[in-house]
């Protein structure tokens, strides 16, 4: 249960961070923040990982194989598709 | 070996801690276009970083699946983001989060499924169940709004009599089964009974949503997705996916709520419904005894050429028809003639929050020519020509003076306010909103009907026979 109190506050204080950064944002990039973020959130790979490679039931372990092929596109896709539109938004840039 | 496992996982921990901080620091710069490619790269340094590390926990064992799951996932990944067209960016973002929600509910029952249902805490199990239910709303949910915006499911309302009763009562339902899967985890009926019927609430919540409220949707499954993450990480007591996933949570609630300011809906409202017509909502109006002036090329040619001062406000007409490139190629050819050119952005043109601007920027519209709603609304005083593209209810003056209307309150361009306003639209039809347009038939308005991409091909080559 301590632990679970001490997840919470982690939780929270995250949370809080993410609303400090998120506001300061302009509207022209809320659309790759937002592909961004997503890509972030398939950090629930890690925990996929973990069922796939240390579990002793092939049951598991087939879960565990499915959560990572989720997650990976979610992962590899959202920080490519991401990229793809800065790349956009970068060229300009240069251009001045 | 042994001896040195311990330090391996304080190793571990501070790996993850620097992970932590690549993502903090990359959404940061993703905060300005001049350091958004790099924060997005920083964070997703963070993630290999955090991948490979963890490979090396004590725990994992085989590699076979993990190798073959991340490649099939990484070759599917490459390939949807190589090919999407970037007018379908708000559907790939939406089966993303599908698949990021969908992991995070596999990832708690395969935990779930690997230990002894006795040995795991009373808080583990809260965790788990919470975990499969928000995972699976987003899984299902996510994928409704892909064949929503898709065209595969009718982007209108699709619901039941009494859709919100039911839907809140099988939320409550489903809350209920979490406490009950805590307390009995042996009974498997309990468990499959959660997993079956978090599904069909995504389905069901997302089901009845009207397409013009498709950016607030995408918005909340993304903080979802973020929050099924977070709750992974309280199931597997690790704080990297703790604290990634309740930034995500975060930033998507920010989204959201900015998404629903700009169209003046309350999220209740969205959820539970109170006007939303959807994409094909063509009622043809004839406007009854008001009538419009129609404008053609040469006119509009003529008219733009000798302003001073031209604004586009583009909606997702434009974009609908690929029209992008077309506008950039007329503000060219009036930028040579010394014309000034801006683009007014309303922050819900497209279908995602911002999704206009990076269709601009697709069409090589260079950035410091776009501006926000509330940097351009001071300047239409002083314009002569706006150029209203593909858009409707965000021009709406009845936004402003028709107190009871849908859309009363919410932000809108002042484009009344200009010299002269030319809507290029096919029809006189509605816009989400299902309301009637006054600007259409006021006096300094001209409409230019028609296809956006072949009117503004016409009005680029009538600008160059000027010369």
């Amino acid at each position: 249960m301590e632990d679970l109190i001490f997840n919470l506050f982690i939780f929270v204080l995250a949370a809080f961070v993410g609303f400090e950064l998120i506001t300061k944002v302009p509207p022209t990039l809320h659309t790759p923040l937002m592909s961004g973020a997503n890509a972030i959130s398939g950090i629930t790979l890690i925990g996929a990982l973990i069922i796939a490679g240390g579990s002793e039931s092939v049951y598991a372990q087939w879960i565990g194989f499915a959560a990572i092929v989720f997650a990976t596109i979610n992962v590899i896709g959202g920080f490519m598709v991401t990229d793809r539109m800065l790349e956009m938004f970068k060229k300009k840039e240069d251009k001045g | 070996m042994s001896e040195f496992l311990p330090d391996m996982h304080i190793v571990i921990q501070l790996i993850y801690l620097i992970a932590t901080g690549f993502f903090i620091v990359g959404i940061k710069r993703l905060g300005s276009p001049a350091t958004a490619r790099s924060g997005n790269q920083l964070a997703s340094f963070g993630m290999f970083l955090g991948v490979v590390v963890t490979l090396f926990n004590r725990e994992i064992i085989s590699f076979e699946f993990i190798v073959a799951g991340v490649v099939l996932g990484g070759l599917i990944g490459i390939f949807l983001a190589k090919k999407v067209q970037m007018t379908a960016m708000p559907e790939l973002v939406a089966i993303f989060n599908g698949f990021g929600g969908g992991a995070s509910a596999l990832v708690a029952w395969g935990e779930f499924a690997r230990l002894e249902p006795a040995l795991i805490p009373t808080d583990g199990l809260v965790t788990t169940g919470l975990s499969i239910l928000i995972g699976s709303i987003t899984f299902s949910g996510s994928f409704i709004a892909f064949g929503k915006l898709k065209g595969f499911i009718g982007g209108g309302r699709i619901a039941l009599p009494g859709q919100n009763i039911i839907n809140l009562v099988l939320t409550a339902v489903a809350l209920g089964l979490v406490g009950w899967f805590t307390f009995d985890p042996e009974y498997q009926v309990v468990f499959w009974s959660l997993f079956g019927l978090a599904l069909l609430i995504g389905v069901l919540t997302v089901l009845p949503i009207g397409g013009a409220d498709m950016p607030v949707v995408i918005s909340l499954l993304n903080s979802y997705s973020g929050i099924a993450a977070s709750m992974a990480g309280f199931v597997l007591d690790n704080n990297l996916l703790i604290i990634s996933g309740a930034l995500v949570g975060a930033a998507g609630l920010i989204l959201t709520n900015v998404m629903c300011k700009a169209m003046n809906r309350t999220l209740l409202s969205v959820l539970f419904g109170s006007f939303g017509g959807g994409d094909d909502t063509t009622v043809s109006a004839d406007g009854g005894d008001k009538s419009v002036q129609k404008t053609f090329a040469d006119d509009v040619a003529i008219q733009c050429s000798y302003a001073k001062k031209v604004v586009v406000v583009p909606g997702y007409g434009l974009a609908v028809a690929q029209a992008q490139h077309v506008i950039k190629e007329v503000a060219n050819l009036l930028e040579e003639k010394g014309v000034t050119v801006k683009y007014g952005i309303h922050p819900v043109a497209g279908r995602m929050p911002g999704h206009m601007n990076v269709l601009l920027a697709e069409a090589d519209v260079p950035y410091d020519q776009l501006y926000d709603m509330d940097e351009i609304n001071p300047e239409f005083k002083s314009t002569d020509v706006v150029l209203i593209i593909g858009a409707n209810d965000v021009v709406n003056p009845a936004a402003k003076t028709t107190a009871g209307s849908p859309i009363y309150g919410m932000p809108i361009m002042n484009v009344d306010e200009a010299k002269r306003t030319i809507v290029f639209k096919r029809s006189l039809s509605y816009g989400y909103a299902g309301i009637d347009n006054d600007l259409f038939y006021a006096d300094k308005n001209q409409m230019f009907f028609g296809d956006a991409k072949k009117s503004l091909q016409e009005l680029a080559s009538a600008i160059k026979d000027l010369d």
